[in-house]
């Protein structure tokens, strides 16, 4: 496997603890479960067997409920604990097995981490904090302050570079640690629960800080999360975990869809699927689509609806751009005026008020409030307002539906 | 009686071997009275040098910087008030005694309690020593003590740091034992080496409680200030002493109140050398 696409890379990667570890190597291949070794041995399976390769650039979330052992897993990562055999190869070198001079060197130059209780120094600035990694590293306090108040300013903590942390909201004292985490530009983020501890509005604008901190330059994320919800919205890919073992690996989507085992599944039955899915994964192109011509298109239109048996047509240009909806009645009354007035009306002037395209990339979350509100199917579109179809309020209801079963 | 058949000269024994120590190592004590000595000496005669108001004024000064207007005011008026009671000599040599005390607690204790504070077995072992040192009763080792050091204030600084270095150890220990683990793994996945952690984290953090340690020894010499003039040593101890052997309360009384008074203000001043101070 290439360590160039896939900086981080883990194989066979075990911890056992407790003493004499080896005890329950025999037991696990005889294909025993956590609790049965445990009750043999008096030995804890922390991690059993994983293997998997993050992706350069990706949010890679490991995913699971309280004790499956995900924050044992990214903690031997950057070895804060020693796994019991395995290897964990970080740009092709095997962090397990190296001397503790280049695990230091590993830990200040390409791996940070940023924690769910945040781990800020109490006795130092925010910007001291910030610059803390560098401080470690030897860094000339000109430079790591510069680099630091750069970090800070990344998460729009510029102004509070003199405060310290216990002055702070929980949201913006998580900011620093993310701060701290960037500062030394690593290629490679460790986040354990990193946004589980603030309450839920600052967590989403947390991960949208994130996200957006991911567009302009993008690390490798490796983010430990029990929140569905928060793997879904922010994970390239996600790993569950249960019991100490990786059950599944795959794109929320392909989880969602194709869950592994009960376990995965039972996963998702609270989970609303409107987060994960996006307008365009349900939009169905099945409306009449009218393409505009410039000239009498009023009645041309109408029949074409009339024939269809259909009350709505989705207007379009020439290259398929949205441009409108008409329907049977707004094209009746178009046609009347024209009679009665004896003038020569546009297609456009049929459109249908209070109609508004979707981006195909919307979550269906987002999309909602416009599909509750339109009053015909709402039209997709991509991003260079290319139509792809509609949502009606029936599929959105179907979906909402068989995804919760 | 079976204990008049059986008995153990334990006695005899200590006596043996405090004698054997005494008479094969008293090089060593004298290698380690001697810095003590220099020390206590330096204190002493600078305190006596300078002129009372000077000193008052220096500790008003002080203690206005580090604990706020009302606590400056307050040492003002108490180490005036010392003088104008006549016992401005022992004060001295009683602050010196204790300062010399605390160099020497400060120097060997935080390195102690922050060794004990890395090694689980290291803190096993020296926790009964610790009970020991702080339990037995202070005239027990006033004779040993003797015996090693010969008297005088000397003695009875060596006497007060047996009795004061304790709570150091044990609160430098406890500080940097209660730094949250968290941030000591913090501190680790950012590549701090131990030394680092240790420098850059447990012990600032740890450092109201080590201050607390600095406080409680203050407080603990200050209270073994009469038994060490029982050896010789000088200062407000000596009031008491004499004012108790011979019945005369008034010179017990001002001895006491001497002392009470010096342990109040060097106690404000280094309780708010506690508190974090920030710059706004």
């Amino acid at each position: 496997m290439s360590e160039n696409n896939y900086p981080v890379v883990v194989e066979n990667l075990y911890k056992i603890f407790g003493s004499n570890p080896e005890r329950a190597f025999d037991l696990i291949d005889q294909g025993y479960g956590k609790e049965e070794i445990f009750e043999q041995t008096g030995l804890t399976v922390g991690v059993r067997d994983a293997n998997f390769s993050v992706k350069e650039g990706e949010i890679f979330v490991v995913m699971g409920l309280s004790g499956s052992g995900k924050s044992t897993l990214v903690r031997m990562l950057n070895r804060l604990i020693e796994p019991t055999s395995g290897s964990v190869y970080v740009e092709g070198k095997d962090v397990a097995t190296m001397e503790e001079d280049e695990l230091i060197k590993i830990r200040r130059q390409k791996m940070s981490m940023v924690f769910q209780s945040f781990a800020l120094m109490s006795h130092m600035t925010v910007l001291e904090n910030a610059a803390f990694g560098l401080e470690i590293s030897g860094y000339e306090q000109k430079e790591r302050e510069e680099r630091a108040m750069k970090s800070l300013e990344q998460v729009g903590l510029k102004a509070n570079a003199n405060s310290y942390p216990d002055e702070l909201s929980g949201g913006m004292q998580q900011r620093v640690g993310l701060a701290r985490g960037l500062a030394g530009d690593p290629s490679i983020m460790l986040m354990d629960e990193a946004f589980s501890a603030l309450d839920p509005l600052i967590r989403t604008e947390m991960q949208d800080l994130l996200l957006s901190l991911q567009a302009e330059s993008s690390r490798t994320v490796i983010f430990i999360s029990h929140d569905l919800d928060e793997a879904m919205r922010i994970g390239d890919r996600i790993a569950m975990m249960e019991g100490g073992n990786i059950v599944q690996v795959g794109t929320p989507e392909e989880i969602l869809k194709y869950p592994a085992d009960d376990y995965v599944q039972a996963f998702f039955r609270g989970v609303d699927p409107t987060n994960v899915l996006r307008a365009g994964d349900i939009a169905r192109d099945n409306q009449v689509t009218i393409i505009r011509h410039r000239g009498d298109e009023l009645h041309p239109a109408l029949e074409r609806l009339q024939s269809y048996d259909r009350s709505y047509g989705y207007v379009l240009d020439k290259k398929r751009r949205f441009l409108g909806v008409v329907s049977v009645d707004s094209l009746l009354a178009c046609i009347e005026k024209e009679k009665n007035e004896n003038v020569n009306l546009e297609l456009d002037e049929a459109f249908l008020d209070n109609v508004e395209a979707v981006t195909e990339e919307n979550s269906l979350q987002d999309s909602l409030s416009f599909i509750a509100d339109s009053p015909v199917p709402v039209p997709i579109v991509d991003n260079d307002n290319v139509y792809k179809g509609v949502i009606s309020k029936n599929r959105f209801l179907r979906t909402m539906q068989r995804e919760k079963q | 009686m079976i204990f008049d058949y059986y008995t153990m000269p334990l006695d005899n024994w200590i006596k043996l071997a405090v004698e054997w120590v005494v008479g094969n190592y008293r090089f060593i004590f004298q290698a380690i009275k001697w810095p003590i000595e220099k020390t206590l000496n330096g204190i002493e005669g600078f305190l006596h040098w300078l002129p009372p108001e000077v000193v008052i004024l220096a500790f008003a000064i002080i203690a206005w910087r580090v604990a706020g207007r009302n606590i400056g005011i307050f040492a003002l008026l108490a180490l005036s008030f010392i003088g104008l009671i006549g016992i401005w000599e022992e004060a001295m040599t009683t602050l010196s005694m204790v300062l010399s005390s605390l160099i020497f607690c400060t120097v060997v204790g935080t390195p102690i309690g922050i060794y004990a504070s890395q090694s689980d077995r290291f803190y096993t072992l020296i926790r009964p020593i610790l009970d020991a040192m702080q339990s037995t009763p202070a005239f027990v080792y006033l004779v040993p003590v003797v015996m090693l050091f010969s008297i005088g204030s000397v003695a009875g600084v060596i006497a007060t740091i047996i009795f004061s270095i304790p709570p150091i150890i044990r609160l430098t220990n406890l500080g940097i034992r209660q730094v949250h683990p968290e941030l000591v793994e913090a501190a680790v996945a950012f590549g701090a080496t131990k030394k680092q952690v240790l420098l850059r984290v447990q012990v600032p953090l740890a450092m109201p409680t080590i201050l607390a340690g600095i406080n409680q020894n203050i407080m603990l010499s200050l209270a073994m200030v009469v038994i060490a003039s029982l050896i010789g040593a000088g200062g407000l101890g000596v009031l008491v002493f004499e004012g108790v052997n011979s019945l005369r309360v008034g010179l017990a009384g001002i001895g006491g109140l001497g002392i009470v008074l010096t342990a109040m203000v060097l106690d404000r001043i280094t309780q708010s050398l506690g508190q974090p101070k920030r710059k706004k």
